[in-house]
């Protein structure tokens, strides 16, 4: 299948609200998972007959499992607050990608089954049937959110268009509409361990070839342990890490760091994924499961803290969520959660995150940097949309903007922020998140960088910014495929890693235990 | 008691009972639905106090709206203290016999209609002329913003026109509905308009976007505390589903084994 012709939106000096432009982004929405892919995961393998009705049943499970989808569907006033924050709607106009318009979808079948009003006064209240093109609409449209949540900081309710996006996804995947996207890397995540479906030997293979890479590089034998029982840290991080551009180069920047820490630290082959894209699809079970093969490579590997790599919905699963699902943090009530907590280091917040780490590393002195070596670039950074809107990190409030940012100075001379309302709280999604990380979903991708883009240009314009740093796996690879488009240069999106990579002095002598990974036991199962 | 009289007092009842169980109805079944997992939105709050802050500003002042956009805070703000000061103005009526001092302070409170009406009017032109709102808006949107209108003109003409009704007849009728003395009310086409649209409002209120009130509070992304790394936070159903083991590991293909 062709892709489909589209024009690049252009970069305005100043964004401006567009015209609506009704069915711009019309269309069958990214391609449709197949059995295959949906019955692994407990999903019809295609659209089932009477799915009216499951879809209907199903909606009425999720809004009395989920307080979210309840109150938000009840309390929308269409005050308008939401309509010009979605990237989606500012890079294509389309008047569906405006976030209440996007949650009417859902909404107006919500009024039309389970409201007073909607049942007896439809044509009032707009209340609408499921019928095929809803469904189509459904399907189309809710694979053009990338559950960033922008909306809902602007909310006066904090109506949040994720939650009922991935409502809408879990409705689609029970009727066997799945996205064959998410479905597939799912998949790979629950059965070998991680979204590429990197089994145990070529992982391995490629972290050997990392290691000697480094040496050669640097002359220092910077280790990357895998499946090592009794190490202090169990690395969690995406798997794009191990070998995309540019995330490899953060993968080597934590290792150098661990390397000059002199911490033990693993990564585990049966648990080899961060990006846990059970969220995505909204599904709480599929989510547990992904979350359940960390806990179960912790206690395997018998391993006192917990770390996630740069991956922003990860960081939100890990941060948010983890103490949930599996019981990552304080308070287990099950057998396994209450092992694993015991065993935890609770000196450490568990789960941390690398920057958490590295951060506080360099707030003890313990890390000696040339910042000289990074002063050929200028630095701004993205604030990833679920690490800053999901998440937080040092426990001081809105410690997940700072200690990014502070890591970036502490080894870089020339960093600059871009316009005060496209980062932060208010920060603009990559365009790619959500599981829109699909070729065949291009042009909603593209057209929804265009405003992180657009302040981007500025910085580029004003203080010369050469360089964009990132902490999130999908924002890299988008932004990887997206910067060109705009006449940016594809390789000047980084990892903040990468940056620590290039100015980290390695003066740690090298001791014999830092080779562990050559004797390293082979993980065994519980 | 006339005819009409009758009919407005017991649709004061209707639409009261209906209001009351309506919305004990809606605010019980938000409280018992479960938020299963830590939402709260950015700028989070990492204590209980901070929630409580951010909830007090969010409902006093609209704090995310005014990030939002100025011109429907402006308006709305407008609109709403206008409403609750005119209500407690309000209160006067319904009071049985002599009123405390207290309600002296609340004369100047009248003028918060003009605020109401302003706001009101506001809202409908931008849901008129603003194409993304208009795009967005219902017919119920428009009526209930009509509606509002209404009762916020009606009110203000009785206040500050000639057109003045029998206050006095209006008390007696009022506090005479709380008190179960009931009477006769005045039968000027604005007044009666007036109370017919604010009963009518009272009934559709638990199955409107007037839920918007209640809602608020229960919205999880507002009022979570974000601290899910120190302390557990589950629903019943997923502890069930714990307890139950519903999800295994065991089941996923591969290694488990």
């Amino acid at each position: 299948m062709a892709a489909k012709e589209f024009d690049i939106p252009e970069l305005p000096t100043y964004i401006e609200i567009p015209e609506l432009k009704e069915g711009v982004m019309d269309g069958e929405g990214p391609f449709k998972s197949s059995e295959e892919f949906q019955e692994p995961l407990g999903f019809p393998g295609e659209k089932i007959d009477n799915w009216q009705e499951v879809a209907i049943a199903k909606m009425g499970e999720l809004k009395s499992k989920y307080r979210s989808v309840q109150v938000f569907l009840d309390s929308c006033v269409k005050c308008g607050a939401c309509t010009d924050k979605c990237h989606y709607f500012l890079g294509s106009s389309d008047p569906k990608n405006m976030p209440v318009a996007r949650q009417d979808l859902f909404r107006s079948v919500y009024r039309r089954h389970f409201t007073f009003a909607g049942k007896y006064f439809p044509k009032l209240v707009g209340a609408k049937e499921l019928d095929d093109d809803m469904l189509d609409d459904w399907y189309n449209y809710f694979h053009q959110c990338s559950q960033c949540r922008r909306c809902s900081v602007f909310c006066p309710y904090g109506i949040d268009t994720a939650e009922i996006s991935m409502a809408a996804r879990e409705v689609l995947d029970a009727v066997g509409l799945g996205q064959k996207y998410c479905n597939q890397i799912l998949g790979k995540a629950l059965t070998v361990g991680n979204n590429l479906g990197l089994p145990e030997p070529a992982l391995k293979d490629t972290l050997l070839d990392l290691e000697e890479e480094i040496e050669e590089e640097t002359g220092v034998a910077v280790k990357y342990p895998l499946d090592v029982k009794g190490a202090e840290i169990l690395l969690i991080t995406p798997s794009a890490d191990f070998f995309a551009e540019p995330h490899i180069d953060g993968l080597i920047g934590y290792g150098k760091v661990f390397h000059q820490d002199g911490v033990s630290w693993t990564m585990s082959s049966y648990a080899s994924e961060g990006a846990n894209f059970g969220m995505f699809i909204g599904s709480y079970d599929v989510m547990r499961k992904a979350a359940l093969r960390i806990r179960k490579a912790a206690l395997d590997l018998e391993v006192s803290r917990v770390m996630v790599g740069e991956c922003g919905h990860a960081w939100r699963v890990a941060y948010s969520f983890w103490n949930t699902l599996s019981g990552v943090g304080a308070g287990a009530a099950d057998e396994f959660g209450q092992k694993l907590q015991d065993q935890l280091d609770h000196r450490y917040p568990q789960p941390q995150h690398i920057i958490e780490y590295t951060y506080d590393l360099i707030q003890k002195g313990e890390l000696e940097f040339n910042k000289s070596e990074n002063d050929d670039r200028t630095v701004t950074f993205h604030d990833s949309c679920n690490v800053a809107r999901a998440t937080n990190m040092g426990g001081i409030s809105g410690g997940q903007f700072i200690l990014p940012r502070e890591v970036i100075k502490a080894v870089c001379n020339n960093y600059v922020d871009m316009e005060r309302s496209t980062i932060k709280e208010s920060t603009f999604c990559c365009g790619g998140g959500g599981g829109l990380l699909t070729d065949d979903l291009m042009e909603i991708r593209v057209k929804g960088a265009m405003p992180r883009m657009q302040a981007l240009k500025e910085v580029e314009k004003t203080d010369g910014v050469d360089t964009l740093a990132a902490i999130c796996a999908i924002c890299k690879s988008q932004f990887s495929k997206v910067l060109p488009k705009f006449d940016f240069d594809p390789y000047m999106i980084v990892s903040v890693h990468q940056l620590v990579s290039d100015a980290i002095v390695m003066d740690k002598p090298q001791t014999d235990d830092s080779d562990a990974a050559d004797d390293a036991e082979e993980e065994t199962t519980e | 008691m006339s005819a009409i009289s009758i009919f407005f007092t017991a649709l004061f009842y209707i639409s009261l009972i209906v209001f009351l169980v309506g919305m004990a109805r809606k605010i019980y079944q938000f409280w018992i639905t479960p938020a299963p997992l830590k939402i709260p939105t950015a700028p989070t709050q990492l204590t209980q106090t901070g929630v409580v802050m951010r909830m007090a500003r969010e409902v006093a002042l609209f704090e995310s709206l005014f990030k939002s956009n100025k011109w429907i805070w402006l308006f709305g703000w407008l609109f709403h203290i206008g409403l609750l000061l005119v209500l407690l103005r309000h209160l006067r009526y319904f009071w049985p016999g002599d009123l405390p001092e207290i309600f002296l302070l609340m004369q100047p409170f009248k003028y918060a209609a003009f605020a109401m009406v302003i706001g009101l009017g506001g809202l409908l032109a931008r849901r008129i002329f603003v194409q993304r709102i208009r795009y967005i808006s219902a017919p119920s949107d428009y009526m209930m913003l009509l509606m509002l209108l209404i009762i916020g003109i009606s009110g203000a003409v009785m206040t500050f026109t000639q057109n003045h009704t029998d206050v006095l007849m209006v008390k007696e009728f009022a506090s005479g509905l709380i008190t179960f003395d009931w009477s006769n009310l005045p039968t000027e086409t604005h007044f009666l308009v007036h109370i017919l649209l604010v009963f009518v409002l009272m009934a559709i209120f638990p199955i409107s976007k007037l839920l918007h009130v209640p809602g608020v509070f229960f919205s999880p992304t507002r009022n979570q505390v974000d601290d899910a790394r120190k302390k557990r936070h589950i629903s019943p159903w997923a502890l069930q589903q714990e307890q139950e083991h519903t999800v295994r590991l065991e089941q996923t293909l591969g290694k488990d084994e």
